[in-house]
């Protein structure tokens, strides 16, 4: 009996708070028709916002990528002085608003920032720019490559490695072909997780970027802008593309499992 | 020298991995300049103006209304978050939940869906004209733009930390003992708050730090549901785009310190609690 209560009382709450939410994006969208709402998506100011949040994206990808790994290397195999603060230091975003995370480069290379001053002599701009953007989102996406090889690699232990130093390979080769390729789920969790973030993230990117459409306007940028001006369909079609892109690189972690489940196999 | 200066890292015995050099210095470079470097400026900035500016940009009515309001709505959020986290936990873990896998997707969706379309989809939603909002409204219950729109929206961004604390902790749970408290005569009450409730509790506390964490400083997901109205319903990060807007760098600053202390406190509290609770809790 009170089983089924929590049966029903589960579904309810899933439903109301995540279902509903969900169908409404795409009801809203589809509101005025498929062709109406693809429409909006045609315009120079969406197609550029879609373009910069690629670039973004791909940039906070290698980066972080690259220098997750390496830290994860170094904070997994070795034992130094500064260990623990280092653990701390990389995990540290994830703690912080999206709009201090913004608010950080503003004081750096605002008009009024530190730098900010003497670069514009230079005429560089990274404040409401797109290396303003870039720096944001690099910010916020930090932790999660590390974060996610960290533990596996851990628990992987190091004494492969320490066969293949034996046999006289050198570091990037041991990286390359002996860690890498033993813990490809991690590697590949921590790149989605930082790709999700990066395509969503808003508010440390709109306290950067300056709302120029059509230049420093990412696709959740873009969304805020049409809301706001009572755009509703091109607001939920914009919201439809980049839900789907999250969504599905969200799900794609969890393909292996999935597959398994649907072909009835243990995992 | 540089012998000596890479010597300062390295304690204990001598190691045989390759790649020490170059990955300390690639990550001192990475986490230097796009953490030390940006956060230390949010310490040394605001006292550059000085001392008095910022006494000054800290003794502001409107900041401390919005703090409070962000506060106590995600400190609320976060509670309303305990029962319904543990409920979905309970449901995928033990009550064998029709549908489990998709429940289990769905309750990622927070953690998945942008900010900036969970914000507009909620204040859609609950916008008295809005698919849950009108009947809300028939009720009497004005949801969007005010507080129950701000709680809403963070028990929304919240819900899969509380799922995700406890679950693991809850498969873990030997069946037995519940099996050993009902022979020995307990009620369902008394199984329920003693035998099930007791070593859930770290994880519930972590899940509930984890959710006002984040709720705290939240923008994306409320701003359009929140009435924004100064001194009744702005949250603080609002607040700090409104001042960075108005180009008072200062009072942005007080905020954000505010702001940030308050997360790493919470954060902080978590940790402790749960290392000491665990150390006579956790099951091996």
């Amino acid at each position: 009996m009170s089983r089924y209560l929590i049966w029903v009382m589960s579904w309810l709450f899933i439903v109301v708070m995540l279902v509903i939410p969900l169908v409404l994006v795409l009801t809203e969208a589809l509101r005025n028709g498929f062709l109406a709402s693809m429409k909006t998506l045609y315009t120079p100011d969406a197609l550029a916002a879609i373009w910069l949040t690629i670039r973004v994206t791909v940039v906070a990808i290698i980066i972080n990528t690259f220098f997750g790994t390496l830290a994860a290397w170094v904070l997994s195999r070795f034992r130094f002085v500064g260990r623990q603060t280092l653990l701390v230091l990389v995990e540290l975003p994830l703690s912080i608003s999206p709009v201090v995370s913004g608010l950080l480069w503003l004081l750096l290379f605002g008009a009024q920032g530190w730098f900010g001053p003497f670069l514009e002599r230079w005429n560089i701009h990274i404040a409401f720019a797109t290396s303003g953007i870039i720096l944001a989102t690099l910010f916020v996406t930090l932790p999660y490559v590390v974060r996610t090889l960290i533990p596996v690699m851990e628990i992987q232990g190091r004494e492969t490695e320490e066969v293949a130093v034996l046999a006289g390979a050198g570091f990037w080769r041991i990286l390359w072909s002996v860690t890498l390729p033993s813990i490809p789920e991690a590697l590949i969790s921590g790149i989605l997780l930082t790709t999700a973030r990066a395509l969503g993230e808003f508010g440390a990117v709109s306290v950067v970027s300056g709302h120029i459409p059509g230049e420093t306007e990412t696709m959740p940028l873009r969304i805020e802008d049409l809301y706001n001006g009572y755009q509703s369909v091109g607001a939920f079609t914009m919201a439809t593309l980049l839900a789907i892109m999250a969504m599905l690189t969200v799900l794609l972690r969890t393909a292996p499992d999935w597959a398994c489940y649907l072909w009835k196999k243990d995992p | 020298m540089r012998q000596f200066f890479f010597a300062l890292f390295q304690s204990g015995h001598k190691q045989i991995l390759p790649g020490f050099r170059f990955s300390i210095t690639a990550t001192l470079l990475w986490t230097g300049f796009l953490i030390v470097f940006p956060l230390s400026t949010l310490l040394i900035k605001p006292w550059q103006d000085g001392f008095g500016t910022m006494l000054s940009a800290l003794h502001d009515g409107r900041m401390f209304a919005a703090l409070w309001f962000s506060f106590s709505c995600a400190i609320l959020a976060a509670i309303c978050n305990i029962p319904f986290g543990l409920m979905l936990a309970w449901a995928l873990v033990r009550a064998q939940l029709p549908g489990q896998r998709i429940a289990d997707a769905l309750i990622d969706l927070p953690l998945a869906l942008p900010t900036a379309v969970t914000g507009i989809t909620l204040a859609t939603l609950y916008s008295t004209h809005g698919w849950l909002g009108a009947p809300l409204s028939q009720l009497g219950i004005t949801a969007s733009y005010g507080r129950l729109g701000v709680i809403l929206a963070l028990m929304f961004v919240g819900l899969p930390f509380v799922v995700r604390a406890v679950e693991p902790v809850l498969r873990t749970l030997p069946h037995d003992l519940e099996e050993a408290a009902m022979l020995l005569g307990a009620s369902p009450r008394q199984i329920f708050m003693r035998v099930i409730l007791t070593p859930l509790l770290p994880a519930l506390i972590t899940g509930f730090g984890l959710s006002f964490a984040r709720g705290i400083g939240e923008y994306g997901s409320v701003i359009f549901i929140a009435g924004n109205q100064p001194f009744k319903s702005e949250i603080a990060p609002l607040l700090i785009v409104v001042r960075l807007q108005e180009f008072d760098y200062t009072g942005a600053t007080a905020v954000a310190l505010i702001l940030l202390a308050i997360s790493l406190l919470a954060l902080f509290l978590v940790g402790l609690i749960h290392r000491r609770f665990s150390l006579w809790n956790e099951p091996a």
